[in-house]
């Protein structure tokens, strides 16, 4: 539907792309004592752990295999294997990533040989789990990254239903949720809330609410990551009832996961808007059996009753978007289910995605293109992270942060934006941005005939009009 | 790509220290085991605060994707430097060997949209190994455009953030100080010679130098460069006429101060502006290299006034923070100069990091903190929380990087490094520090999360029951 328009200068300025191995490591984030490992210098891993920790305000657990300028000519995989047995040695975790980067992949890296020879080595950590993935920042984006990371974990540690006994159903409140990166831990959260009114009990794969929503636990210090998805419960997903995917990114580790378990498969966009939070209740009725509670019923209203109330402000608003592909589908059936205009829509890298997403054009580029495109058609809204703050600033629209990374605010990895009543807070939030930025007022115009008295006119011509 | 020669060769540094170990620079990181930057880190950090020029990454979206809009270092105009800027080489441009050309064609889109005084062009790791050789194209750029066009071959895995500090400094030598003599001294006051001073290793963080630059003002001292904090292209051009040198905080840059004595004979010496003590002690330098009497003679009237004036402002802070314990874990020359800040206020420094410090900071700390001072050289997170409990400290002092690390182990804490968002330089940065120190030390929040929840107290007469409540209540 979109038409794709690709990159056409050498410069990318203010990028909005952030690496794959950032959204590997997000990913790997998700499960219990797990730590991600980034093959390449150490500067990749400093600042993947300078990105994350702006971001959610935690300690973030994050390792480097260190090439230095000698592996980096001669070789690594040395490198690869001495990382790998320093963390189990030191750690003791349950889940390794090892996620290349752009350094190694050029270098020619195997790192799945690396892997291998890992285990012949030192049969004493057997029992954890180490997954090696491809993601060189060359290529793809966080979306990518995730997505491809999350697949490789489901490939290493979820047991084929023939040879482990695991059927469909044997769990019977029991359902798999594969979440996109774009779910916050709030979102997780509500999501959990939503599944349990059904009588269902989800399995988040990964679960970032349980390790990275800003909990303070007991332990002064854990070097790897505390509460996500244990892996013991991967080995489950097999007997669920169903799994539900999120996210269009995640379709191949959706296929993986069906053809491992046969377990069957409900797929959804996203949740953002009345449309997209029908098709998940359908779904979660269907799947429990259960007709819908009526405290889902009643946020229904709620929701309805707000668009009502916030389309007088988001209707024909000409709102930019930039953000990765999944993201920025959801925001844009979001806006126009409300009446609103896509006038700007900028991505990161290019993904079969974007031929569907429902509007006229989408630019894969950076902030900059963000910028001319937004001002072209006059844009009134922006969409974006936080290095979108200040693009908004010189385009002179108001900016509602989403995505990746979000530095310059508290919480902002913690806000709720699915289910109605996230979509409702949503709503409220656009059109406070919309009525409390000064727009364009009719200027004032003095009939010459007129009779004001004298004195008012000095006094109003140095003030600026407000228009609230 | 650099070779092994002219890494080693930016390695040996004859007026560092850390020179005359067995080993020079600082030890090979282990993998699985590793903290800490990169080169290509390293030399952004050092010179990305130069506001004016474009500065353009070179190399995948990993580099500059995560870490541009940096914004600890301010400027007092020019704001290119917070645009980010990248060729963000994919997949095609490396396999096809098309990013050389790729960045020619970004050193064009820059000139051509910006019009900056200058483009700085940071080689990364993976343009380094296939080859790229970016100081041919930045001389063919410099030819068609006739901008001037510099290269600082950072890719990461050369080694350290320090290394980057040194290769960033060596390319401000090579290629840009000594190519544009300094503008006539614009307004002239009787009596007073106005001598052209440098800064290096100045960040001006939070816009913590501009606490300290009214009193060079009013000495007659002309800053030609800070390097680099708040500086400009024409303003680094210049450094090569300075008469002395300060070497600020950090031994990171130091290459740069002993080429500059090599090449034009500039004195340096070394000096903070952390704590009134050493500002003091950093103006009266100045005098002391500067030889100028009458200079020497105001540079006390003022110290005099400034020390009279913050240490009043002071006096009730001081109560407050008296004796309390600090555990200062900060890298090299910080460590020491942020110790008699802390000892200006009456605290107690109870350990200290070394692990980046020269022998001599560790002979300076000595001499400030006794011999039996704790120096830590495992700065693990764990190790760090450990000592802090052990010493009995009220606060951690350290980088970013381990605030998370304190709050979720209810330790107060200050960030001491570049990403802080306050400016603790001079006199007047005495008054921030002591705010922000007496902020997180005083807060009832460590209390309210320290302590259980009420209904997890297992003590007797720690619960009262309903009747109790109903009772006390009757009773009025």
């Amino acid at each position: 539907m979109a038409d794709i328009l690709k990159r056409n200068k050498a410069l990318s300025v203010n990028p909005l792309k952030a690496s794959q191995p950032i959204g590997g490591s997000l990913a790997t984030l998700g499960f219990n004592r797990a730590m991600p490992m980034l093959h390449g210098s150490q500067g990749c891993t400093a600042f993947a752990k300078v990105f994350f920790v702006r971001h959610f305000r935690e300690p973030i657990p994050l390792q480097s295999t260190a090439m230095d300028q000698g592996s980096s000519v001669m070789g690594a995989d040395e490198n690869v294997r001495e990382g790998i047995k320093a963390i189990a040695a030191k750690s003791n975790p349950a889940l390794i990533t090892i996620l290349t980067t752009g350094l190694a992949e050029t270098q020619g890296c195997d790192v799945q040989r690396n892997v291998r020879e890992f285990r012949e080595a030192n049969p004493e950590f057997a029992d954890i789990a180490v997954v090696a993935v491809n993601t060189p920042d060359f290529t793809g984006s966080v979306e990518t990254g995730y997505a491809a990371t999350l697949t490789e974990i489901i490939r290493a540690v979820v047991p084929d239903a023939k040879a482990t006994g695991t059927y469909p159903g044997k769990r019977k409140r029991q359902v798999n949720v594969l979440v996109n990166y774009m779910l916050t831990p709030g979102d997780l959260e509500a999501l959990r809330d939503i599944f349990e009114q059904f009588q269902l009990r989800p399995v988040f794969v990964p679960d970032l609410s349980d390790s990275l929503d800003g909990c303070l636990t007991e332990d002064d210090f854990s070097p790897v990551t505390i509460g996500g998805t244990p892996l013991s419960e991967m080995a489950t997903l097999g007997d669920a009832l169903a799994t539900v995917v999120i996210g269009p990114s995640l379709t191949k580790a959706a296929l993986l996961l069906e053809e491992r378990t046969g377990v069957p498969t409900y797929s959804l966009d996203h949740l953002y808007g009345l449309k997209a939070n029908d098709a998940l209740i359908s779904a979660l009725s269907e799947i429990s059996g259960q007709d819908v509670p009526e405290r889902i019923e009643r946020q229904r209203s709620q929701l309805q009753d707000a668009m009502l109330d916030t389309h007088f402000m988001l209707g024909q608003l000409r709102i930019a978007i930039a953000a990765d592909a999944d993201l920025l589908n959801a925001f844009a059936d979001l806006v126009q289910e409300m009446g609103a205009e896509v006038v700007a829509a900028v991505t990161s890298c290019n993904v079969p995605l974007l031929t569907r997403i429902p509007v006229s054009s989408i630019k894969i580029g950076d902030l900059e293109d963000m910028e001319q495109i937004g001002k072209a058609n006059k844009v009134q809204l922006v969409i974006g992270n936080s290095h979108a703050v200040d693009t908004a600033e010189r385009l002179g629209t108001p900016i509602l942060r989403a995505g990746f990374p979000l530095y310059d605010i508290i919480g902002g990895y913690q806000k709720t934006w699915i289910g109605y009543r996230g979509t409702r807070q949503t709503l409220f939030d656009l059109a406070n941005l919309v009525i409390n930025f000064s727009h364009e007022e009719i200027p004032v115009y003095r009939s010459v005939y007129a009779q004001k008295p004298a004195g008012e006119l000095t006094g109003l011509t140095d003030r600026a009009l407000s228009c609230h | 790509m650099k070779s092994t020669k002219d890494i080693a060769e930016l390695l040996d540094e004859p007026a560092c220290e850390h020179n005359k170990k067995e080993k020079s620079g600082c030890a090979k990181p282990k993998p699985g085991a590793a903290a800490g930057g990169c080169a290509f880190d390293g030399a952004q950090i050092a010179l990305l605060p130069i506001a004016d020029v474009a500065h353009i990454v070179h190399g995948p979206i990993a580099c500059a994707g995560s870490s541009w809009d940096n914004r600890g270092t301010r400027s007092s105009g020019a704001d290119l430097y917070r645009i980010g800027m990248t060729t963000d080489l994919t997949e095609q441009d490396i396999v096809m060997g098309r990013s050389e050309k790729r960045l020619f064609h970004a050193i064009k889109q820059a000139i051509d949209t910006h019009s900056p005084p200058a483009v700085f062009i940071y080689n990364t790791c993976v343009p380094a190994l296939v080859g790229d050789d970016i100081n041919a194209v930045c001389r063919s750029a410099v030819e068609r455009w006739g901008v001037p066009v510099v290269p600082i071959d950072s890719a990461g895995f050369y080694g350290t953030k320090n290394l980057g500090n040194r290769i960033a400094g060596d390319a401000m030598v090579k290629h840009v100080i000594g190519t544009r003599d300094p503008d006539p001294v614009p307004v002239q006051r009787q009596g007073i010679t106005v001598h052209d001073v440098n800064l290096i290793g100045e960040y001006n963080i939070a816009g913590e130098f501009w606490h300290v630059l009214p009193l060079f003002d009013e000495l007659g001292l002309r800053i030609l460069c800070t390097l680099s904090g708040d500086a400009r292209f024409r303003e680094v051009q210049t450094m090569h006429k300075a008469e002395v040198n300060m070497m600020v905080c950090s031994k990171a840059m130091i290459t740069v101060a002993r080429k500059l004595e090599e090449q034009y004979g500039t004195p340096w010496f070394e000096g903070s502006y952390y704590g009134i003590t050493d500002t003091s002690q950093a103006l009266r330098d100045f005098a002391k290299v500067l030889n100028d009497p009458d200079l020497t003679e105001r540079t006390e009237q003022l110290i005099a006034r400034e020390e009279t004036r913050i240490r009043l402002e002071l006096e009730p802070w001081k109560a407050r923070l008296k004796g309390k314990r600090v555990l200062l874990f900060t890298g090299g020359v910080k460590s020491w100069s942020v110790i008699s800040a802390l000892q200006d206020l009456g605290m107690v420094v109870v350990a200290t990091g070394t692990n980046k410090s020269t022998e001599e900071d560790k002979a300076r700390i000595r001499e400030l903190m006794g011999e039996d001072t704790l120096m830590i050289n495992d700065g693990s997170p764990k190790e760090l929380i450990r000592i802090v409990h052990d010493y009995q400290a009220d606060i951690l002092i350290a980088g970013g990087r381990n605030m998370y690390t304190a709050l979720k182990a209810k330790i107060p804490f200050l960030d001491i490094n570049q990403e802080r968002e306050f400016g603790y330089e001079g006199y007047q940065g005495m008054l921030e520090l002591v705010r922000q120190l007496a902020l997180t030390i005083e807060s009832p929040v460590w209390q309210a999360v320290r302590a259980p929840a009420p209904w997890k107290i297992k003590e007797h007469g720690g619960q009262k029951s309903l009747p109790t409540l109903q009772q006390e209540a009757a009773n009025g």
